[in-house]
């Protein structure tokens, strides 16, 4: 089944003066099957957010049509874009503005609670989604006095409290600390293969790009280019004109082929870099 | 300007139940010309060290010397003397594009300017911005008089950083100075900050949490963790135990662990942890 598709899909923001500037999403046609795991990339002003926004109906398209399960997020079924929002959660960039209430438990319920869910259902919800965040401790935590990867994944356990289908994570890691980053990339890895998720992972971190399913490539509000990790990574002249650059190993390795050090230049990982370095000195 | 700390402590909150020890015992000298950095887990002391070196937190105890400024906790206090140090030591703290608020570029630094010289004429403040805004990339002729807003993230980050250098620090110190940013806008903003370094600022000091960013763009590093300075010294120096380095809940940089890597597969050989050297002393090798 088909999670998200877009169809020829277009979004411009409306500028003071009424008058529409280039688009930010402009003629996105893309397919995103259930269960996958997506990251977004592009440079900033891309269209990346702007795109996420456009999968939960925050944001609804000047043209083409985005369906979520098969279901139009533009229609005349007002309920029919509560149910699609309920299905795609989203965790945004800063993890100091997206709590609510000053109790963890309480913070997670604020969604459960708007679209009417009955109090025991509720808690069960909040054991489960601490649990599956590893945050089972801080129930009863004040939210502020949390660490930043800690409020990314009481965000996530907020989102996750609807029981959505989809998790979208808009740049969710950039502001967090190395350790704060994997904790979040573990839940949300943990969460695409133990319950099957499919988790769209807007980010500028190429590392957590390769380990993804599938890479989009956005440019200038279009998608110029898909496909899994090796064939994105292994298009380095696009990845350069998109203002974005190779997983660190991957960028040595260039270089080191210009050096004349090593031969293979496919490499996406600090091991693979590693044993080839050793096999072409261990030829001298 | 050198910067001396002797048995550094800071304790926040101090007296209630709440008290946590930010500093402990800190110790250290960042000479004139060094290009600094500062890494250590989030909670480890980092960002109230830095702090402490323009006085924007007081030393509670301890000796703190930068340049002919004493910040020690015995020194006397002169806030004449205090707005001197924060002019020439500038401060750029984590997101600093969320801190412009005027509506064009050329106030927003000007407002900086304005706090240290009040006195300075209109031509004065015009020039000094528009050389500001000049060192870091942005042409005064086409970014003055637009509104920081309608920036990308990267141009916004160095409008905040124009409004800093606008008094011209002799240390420049910045927190995450690229955090958030993409590729691109990062490797700019490390090309703009060494340009800083050569023309502007003879110190630059950054805390970072990107190892390789520190294997490369600094000469010197302070490891911070649980308050303490837990070692110090060259790139090379402070990665060269892999396991201390694990302990401390750290990355290795990516030649350093290519290093360590090749060390154990029996090639050894001495390289400065930077890309380029690495790349020379391979090619050394391979010649043999």
């Amino acid at each position: 089944m088909q999670a998200i598709s877009f169809e020829n899909v277009s979004y411009s923001y409306k500028q003071a003066d009424a008058e529409y500037v280039r688009n930010a999403v402009d003629g996105v046609t893309l397919d995103i099957e259930e269960g996958k795991f997506i990251a977004l990339l592009g440079a900033n002003g891309s269209g990346k957010s702007t795109l996420a926004k456009l999968i939960n109906g925050l944001l609804l398209p000047v043209s083409g049509e985005v369906k979520v399960f098969g279901k139009p997020t533009v229609g005349d079924d007002q309920n029919g874009l509560f149910e699609i929002r309920r299905r795609v959660g989203m965790v945004f960039q800063n993890p100091d503005n997206q709590q609510i209430a000053s109790i963890v438990e309480d913070d997670i319920a604020f969604g459960p609670e708007n679209i009417g869910i009955d109090r025991e259902e509720i808690g069960r919800r909040i054991d489960r989604a601490l649990k599956v965040t590893d945050m089972e401790a801080f129930r009863y935590s004040q939210v502020s006095r949390l660490s930043g990867g800690q409020k990314q994944r009481i965000a996530i356990a907020g989102a996750l409290a609807l029981e959505p289908d989809i998790l979208i994570l808009d740049e969710s890691t950039s502001m967090l600390d190395p350790k704060g980053r994997k904790e979040v990339m573990e839940v949300a890895r943990s969460l695409n293969r133990e319950k099957g998720m499919t988790v769209i992972n807007i980010t500028h971190y190429m590392d957590e790009a390769a380990e993804a399913d599938e890479i989009y490539l956005l440019k200038e509000g279009k998608l110029v280019k898909s496909g899994t990790p090796d064939e994105v990574f292994s298009d380095t002249a696009t990845i350069r004109e998109c203002g974005l650059e190779l997983p660190r190993p991957a960028m040595l390795a260039e270089k080191l082929k210009a050096a004349g050090i090593i031969s293979n230049v496919k490499i996406t990982s600090k091991e693979e870099l590693a044993e080839e370095i050793c096999k072409s000195l261990r030829k001298n | 300007m050198q910067i001396v700390a002797e048995k550094l402590n800071f304790v926040y909150n101090k007296k209630t139940k709440f008290s946590v020890k930010a500093l402990d015992e800190v110790s250290l000298t960042i000479e004139e010309g060094d290009f600094f950095g500062i890494i250590g887990h989030t909670g480890s002391g980092k960002s109230t060290f830095i702090q402490h070196l323009n006085a924007l937190v007081p030393v509670q105890e301890g000796i703190l010397k930068v340049g002919e400024y004493d910040l020690s906790s015995t020194a006397k206090k002169d806030k004449k003397a205090l707005k001197k140090l924060r002019s020439k030591v500038g401060m750029v703290f984590q997101y600093p594009e969320y801190q412009l608020f005027e509506d064009t570029v050329f106030k927003d630094v000007a407002f900086g300017y304005s706090n240290f010289f009040p006195e300075a004429t209109k031509e004065e403040k015009s020039k000094a911005v528009c050389e500001a805004l000049r060192l870091v990339g942005l042409d005064p002729e086409e970014y003055a008089e637009r509104s920081p807003f309608e920036l990308s993230g990267g141009q916004k980050r160095r409008v905040a950083i124009a409004g800093v250098i606008v008094t011209r620090p002799e240390i420049l110190v910045l927190d995450e100075p690229v955090a958030g940013l993409d590729p691109k806008g990062k490797r700019e903003l490390m090309k703009l900050l060494h340009l800083l370094h050569e023309k502007e600022c003879k110190t630059i000091i950054i805390v970072s949490h990107d190892m390789d960013e520190v294997a490369e763009n600094c000469n010197k590093v302070a490891v911070f963790s649980e308050g303490k300075i837990v070692r110090m010294g060259t790139p090379k120096d402070v990665f060269s135990d892999a396991e201390e380095i694990k302990r401390l809940r750290l990355d290795m940089p990516l030649t350093g662990y290519l290093g360590q890597t090749l060390r154990e597969n029996g090639f050894s050989f001495d390289f400065d942890l930077t890309e380029e050297d690495f790349i020379k002393k391979l090619q050394e090798i391979k010649r043999g």
